[in-house]
């Protein structure tokens, strides 16, 4: 790959750590106005929502049918309490499940 | 000098252990795929070092088999990522205050994955220590995941990379319950995003870091637009009742 290779991780390095850093470092102690602020703690819950949907559903491709289990079986068990692991473990121990027999 | 806490970085630690457990079959697959793409493992290993970004890295890959001009490769990189802007600002808001220098120090492991870790803590300010716990494992997944596929150059049995797959949604949903519940707010948030970024996804009208971008901005203010009339209203109301 030569040079050029590195010359393009040290671009895509910059390219990825310049809009983490920039705002956590000239962010830092600006206090902003209540509705920019309002707006901003929404960006979690809006980030999760669009980063779930609808890709949960094409994990596997040309077969929905395990994205909708998959899928299912995360909301249920979060919905009963589940912390974040269950979560994780019992949804792949389902799917694995699925795959082995199906 | 940076001053660690042991337990806050220890229970960072646990909160990042299931993005690490997301990232194994992604890096392990990234480093089989840079494998077949020609890469060395220690080029492939790099990648994951300086860039740790999961989807700009699966699409260099793609675009160096390409042959595209690097350059472009290290653009695309940028516009795939410029979503973090916005994602990094709302961490602020969560975030401990901290010397400027400390905060860029573990900006560098904020990935979609330790920002969704980081900012739903039930905490009502995360600490400098917890963030390091949480971007540190994450971050050793990334890396070292990634050099055992270059190595062994094989993939996980089909059932299990399949069923893994699911793991970061998975993650994703069991973050994003919690908050649901008895917060009709969290609800459409999540909803109207998920709407929005449905309608890109299926019309092939933007690609998914830019969808993502706005579906997200566009739900955030939305919401705030309509909670905000709404207190008004509430307000107005309860003022005339005074008059009367």
């Amino acid at each position: 790959m030569g040079a050029t290779y590195w010359w393009m991780i040290l671009g895509m390095a910059l390219a990825t750590y310049i809009p983490r850093m920039i705002p956590l470092t000239l962010l830092e102690g600006k206090e902003l106005p209540p509705v920019i602020s309002g707006v901003l703690r929404n960006i979690p819950y809006a980030v999760l929502g669009a980063l779930i949907f609808p890709a949960i559903l094409f994990v596997q491709e040309g077969n929905i049918l395990f994205g909708i289990l998959g899928a299912a079986t995360a909301f249920l068990i979060a919905i009963l309490g589940g912390g974040v692991m269950p979560v994780v473990l019992g949804t792949i121990g389902v799917l694995a499940v699925y795959s082995l027999f199906m | 000098m940076i001053v660690i806490k042991h337990n806050e970085f220890t229970s960072g630690l646990k909160a990042g252990t299931s993005i690490a457990i997301g990232y194994f079959p992604v890096a392990l697959t990234f480093g089989l795929l840079a494998k077949t793409a020609g890469l060395s493992i220690i080029e492939a290993t790099a990648m994951s070092l300086f860039v740790f970004a999961g989807a700009s890295q699966y699409i260099a890959l793609s675009l160096i088999t390409a042959a595209v001009n690097p350059m472009l490769i290290v653009m695309n990189t940028f516009i795939v990522n410029i979503r973090h802007f916005l994602m990094t600002a709302s961490l602020n808001e969560k975030m401990m205050p901290e010397k400027r220098w400390i905060k860029a120090l573990y900006a560098f492991g904020i990935t979609d994955e330790s920002f969704s870790v980081l900012a739903t803590s039930k905490k009502e300010r995360v600490s400098t220590s917890f963030a390091f716990g949480v971007t540190f494992i994450a971050y050793a997944s990334w890396v070292i995941f990634t050099a055992v596929g270059h190595v062994v150059g094989a993939n996980l049995p089909i059932f299990l990379q399949a069923a893994m797959s699911i793991a970061l949604y998975a993650m994703f949903v069991g973050l994003l319950v919690p908050s649901m519940k008895g917060n009709r707010k969290v609800v459409m948030l999540a909803g109207t995003a998920a709407a929005i970024h449905s309608f890109f996804y299926f019309t092939e009208l933007l690609s998914t870091g830019w969808a993502i971008l706005f579906s997200t901005l566009a739900s955030a203010i939305f919401i705030e637009v309509i909670y905000a009339k709404r207190n008004k209203t509430t307000e107005t109301t309860y003022t005339r009742k005074e008059e009367l």
